[in-house]
């Protein structure tokens, strides 16, 4: 029975988790926004949740525990847990100092992807009301 | 979490911007001081940000990296009524350009208001996830 619930709601429990890492990313590509050298980074959303769906069922990699913030995680810094690779930006106006984070691109996804997120929580919330109802009778 | 890990790369941001602006209103506040506590002449300080690994993921912070002192030479101003007049009756003023030093004190504002936005966003988010299911 949970292992039902579960998969009903993995597709979107999915998608929520990975909207949220894409705003992490796109909040770390704003405070950057005035860093020299810095290459603004996103994922391509629609791989990213193909790969997800694929290992949803493993567990994910292991992973070195980390007491300070110093640490290097032990995690590739170029991938999602998953797998799915975090892509660099293509500059339509570099800048002086190397770096490629163009504000206005990276406010537009972060609302966007914001919008997303929370249209990922109504449709679950929506789910969870069906499942209920079916429970209840 | 991600969504967590927004509030420390936001935070992260804010802090930085905030030293930004701080040099900068040092830099105004000093745009016409002739001598400094080392005895020199002022010089306009700049901070260099640095992007710093934040959280387990690919959260990417700001740090300050260092503040680094412009080494363009002083403005020297004819002045020999000034107590700190050289033979000639030069003054060395700082050099410090007001224009801009407004323009960094914008970028840095703007920057920061944005950085409360984000902040705010997933505050936002995180308090629509707590209300799942009810």
């Amino acid at each position: 029975m949970v292992g039902k619930l579960d998969d009903a709601l993995r597709f979107q429990q999915t998608a929520l988790s990975l909207r949220a890492q894409r705003q992490e990313l796109l909040a770390s590509n704003i405070a950057n926004a005035d860093t020299p050298n810095y290459k603004a980074r996103d994922i391509d959303f629609s791989t990213a949740l193909k790969n997800a769906l694929a290992n949803s069922g493993e567990p994910s990699a292991a992973r070195l525990t980390t007491s300070a913030p110093a640490h290097l995680a032990g995690g590739n810094p170029n991938t999602l847990p998953d797998g799915t690779p975090v892509l660099y930006r293509n500059a339509t106006q570099g800048n002086v100092d190397g770096n490629t984070v163009d504000a206005d691109v990276e406010r537009n996804q972060f609302t966007d992807n914001a919008l997303r997120y929370e249209a990922g929580l109504t449709l679950i919330g929506a789910q969870i009301k069906n499942l209920l109802a079916a429970v209840q009778g | 979490m991600s969504l967590f890990n927004i509030f420390n790369v936001a935070g992260s941001g804010m802090s930085a911007q905030g030293q930004r602006l701080n040099a900068v209103a040092s830099n105004i506040a000093n745009a016409d001081s002739s001598t400094s506590s080392t005895g020199q002449v002022y010089k306009a300080k700049e901070v260099v940000f640095e992007a710093v690994p934040m959280g387990p993921q690919q959260g990417t912070g700001v740090q300050v990296q260092q503040v680094v002192e412009d080494q363009s030479p002083p403005k020297m101003v004819y002045d020999p009524k000034n107590p700190q007049a050289d033979a000639k009756g030069y003054v060395a003023m700082p050099n410090v350009n007001v224009v801009e030093e407004m323009v960094n004190m914008i970028s840095a504002s703007r920057s920061y208001e944005t950085n409360v936005d984000t902040m705010n966003a997933a505050k936002t988010m995180l308090l629509k996830t707590l209300t799942l299911g009810q």
